[in-house]
């Protein structure tokens, strides 16, 4: 019957409550104990591993592995790194990385979700772009660097059009891949409810795709934040990728790893940034399956 | 025109020459509660459709009067919604804000989750999202309520406790209910009446009628016997022989 099998299951659920110290410790113990280690872990093992690294460039240089000319000791980019930042001009460098970046990327947003959401409403529409939004998503970013500098010269435009260049495409792509994958019981239970148009469009369209969407932005920041490094390098006269450059063609090695060790830091947080977003409380059911 | 809310008259639907649904002929009265029950594949789901608009049938008449609503088998709810904002959508209609707030808060309370307003779907458990889709459904006012298997996806305690749920939610909020279930139990215990559909295509086998007020036990005579029947007439039942099941593999 199936009440028994209901009584029984409640009585075992019930076990531990009243239970000895011996048993408490083995069952809900084992678990927290184990929570703890991972939080632990998870701030100690990164932290183990960046000193490792740390400790292996201390050694290398140390020893002269590489020619001391091409391979910089700690010490001489800490000073690297404050002389920098005496000038100030290094603050300069950042805000014109971080303003290209933002810049492009923000242009790919606002016209690349709009137009994957149009893709993927309309099979006709997605049926001729598709093609052409495959082949430019194909294209490294990095192709379009000479007419980016035939166009556009030097400065800001050639970076924030490589930059757009480099997030439109795949943002286009995965927001009409999103809307294709929408199930459709949604589309019937707001037909039940009559949403149409733009309301359907707002309410929920945009709102089943939010997830997907995020994360692709997740990845295509990543992706510009990459680029501009290499655009700043042939097509720029300031930013963190004219830094390294720049320290190259003086010979300045450290200065080339104060440029590598802030363009990295800097990714981290801008990654750290957007997945933030993650945790609106409307978009959080995505990831939580 | 009679009064009935639906009216099929030999309705058929056919997918790519292959027919799904044959010769259906039945009506809807107001207030009636009647459950489809069939094998899997017998064009339940595809029956649902034309009676809700989203699908045309082949051949045959469907008549409707009213405003539809669907209640699904899960994952009806908006996942990016809260529980409370899942119910609004059914009220949107309302223009005073006042009103709204009063009719969502009564229908929470009606189906007892008054804490939950502001939990997500995925924050509830399969019953609790089921009762905020039967709250939504019954939102407003609605003529007919279709329902596919809306209680499959439960495990079978959960599913006896949502019967008797819906038998009480009808009795607040009376409406003409189609209910398409594969579980003849959950058929006999709700339905006023019975339609017993063959395996595909769907037909008509028969029909049953059930005097017994709701909500009724499952262990009623009235119910065990129409479960009885239902299944025999399905070919499942104690009965099943040899002969019953050249039958079907002829069909
Ligand atoms: N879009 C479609 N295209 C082609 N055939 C379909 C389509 N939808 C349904 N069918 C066919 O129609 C028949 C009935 O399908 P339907 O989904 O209505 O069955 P059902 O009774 O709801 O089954 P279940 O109990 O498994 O949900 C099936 O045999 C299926 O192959
Ligand atoms: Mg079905």
């Amino acid at each position: 019957m199936p009440g028994c099998g209901f009584a029984r299951q409640q009585e075992k659920a019930i076990e531990p409550e009243s239970n000895t110290a011996a048993d408490h410790a083995l069952v809900p113990g084992s678990i927290s104990v184990k929570r703890q280690g991972f939080s632990l872990a998870s701030v100690l093992a990164p932290v183990g591993v960046a000193t490792g690294v740390l400790a292996a460039w201390y050694v290398l240089s140390h020893f002269h592995v590489f020619p001391e000319s091409a391979f910089p000791t700690p010490g001489q980019v800490v000073e690297g790194f404050l002389e920098k930042c005496r000038h100030g001009e290094i603050v300069d460098d950042v805000i014109a990385s971080l303003y290209r970046v933002v810049f492009g990327f923000v242009l790919a947003v606002t016209l690349g979700i709009p137009l994957g959401l149009w893709m993927g409403t309309r099979p006709k529409i997605r049926m001729a772009l598709l093609p052409a939004v495959n082949f430019f998503r194909s294209l490294s970013p990095l192709a379009w660097i000479p007419f980016a500098i035939m166009w556009l010269g030097i400065g800001d435009r050639p970076s924030i059009f490589l930059i757009f260049m480099t997030a439109f495409f795949p943002i286009v792509l995965s927001t009409c891949a999103a809307v294709a994958q929408i199930p459709n019981v949604y589309f019937r239970v707001a037909r039940d409810f009559d949403f149409g148009g733009v309301e359907l469009l707002l309410h929920v369209t945009l709102p089943a795709i939010m997830p997907q969407v995020i994360t692709s932005l997740r990845v295509t920041a990543g992706l510009s934040w990459v680029v501009v490094v290499a655009a700043e390098m042939i097509a720029g006269r300031d930013g963190l990728g004219f830094l390294i450059w720049d320290a190259r063609n003086l010979l300045r090695p450290d200065l080339v790893v104060v440029g590598m060790v802030i363009i990295g830091c800097i990714g981290v947080v801008l990654d750290r940034l957007i997945s933030q977003l993650t945790r609106i409380p409307s978009i959080r059911w995505g990831y939580d399956k | 025109m009679t009064n009935s809310l639906i009216e099929l008259q030999s309705v058929s639907r056919s997918y790519h020459g292959v027919a799904a649904l044959e010769g259906l002929t039945f009506r809807v009265e107001p207030g009636e509660f009647v459950a489809v029950v069939g094998p899997s594949g017998c064009g339940k789901t595809t029956l649902l459709n034309l009676l809700s608009g989203c699908d045309i049938p082949t051949s045959g008449r469907i008549e409707r009067r009213g405003s539809v609503r669907m209640v699904y088998q899960h994952d009806g709810l908006f996942p990016w919604l809260t529980a409370g904002q899942n119910i609004d959508l059914a009220l949107r209609k309302l223009v005073s804000a006042q009103d709204r707030k009063s009719q969502r808060q009564a229908l929470l309370n009606l189906i007892g989750l008054e804490g939950f307003a502001d939990h997500y779907p995925h924050q509830l458990s399969g019953g609790m999202r089921q009762r905020v889709e039967l709250a939504r459904a019954l939102a407003g006012e609605t003529d007919l309520l279709l329902m596919d298997e809306p209680f499959s996806a439960l495990d079978y305690l959960t599913r006896l406790r949502m019967r008797d749920e819906l038998a009480r939610l009808l009795h607040e909020r009376p409406r003409t209910v189609v209910l398409v279930t594969h579980d003849i139990e959950e058929a006999a215990q709700l339905a006023d009446r019975v339609i017993v559909m063959s395996g595909r295509p769907g037909r008509i086998i028969c029909e049953h009628s059930l005097s017994l007020a709701r909500p009724r036990e499952l262990t009623d005579p009235e119910v065990t016997h129409a479960v009885q029947t239902i299944l025999s007439e399905l070919g499942l039942g104690m009965q099943r022989s040899e002969n019953d099941r050249t039958d079907e593999e002829t069909k």
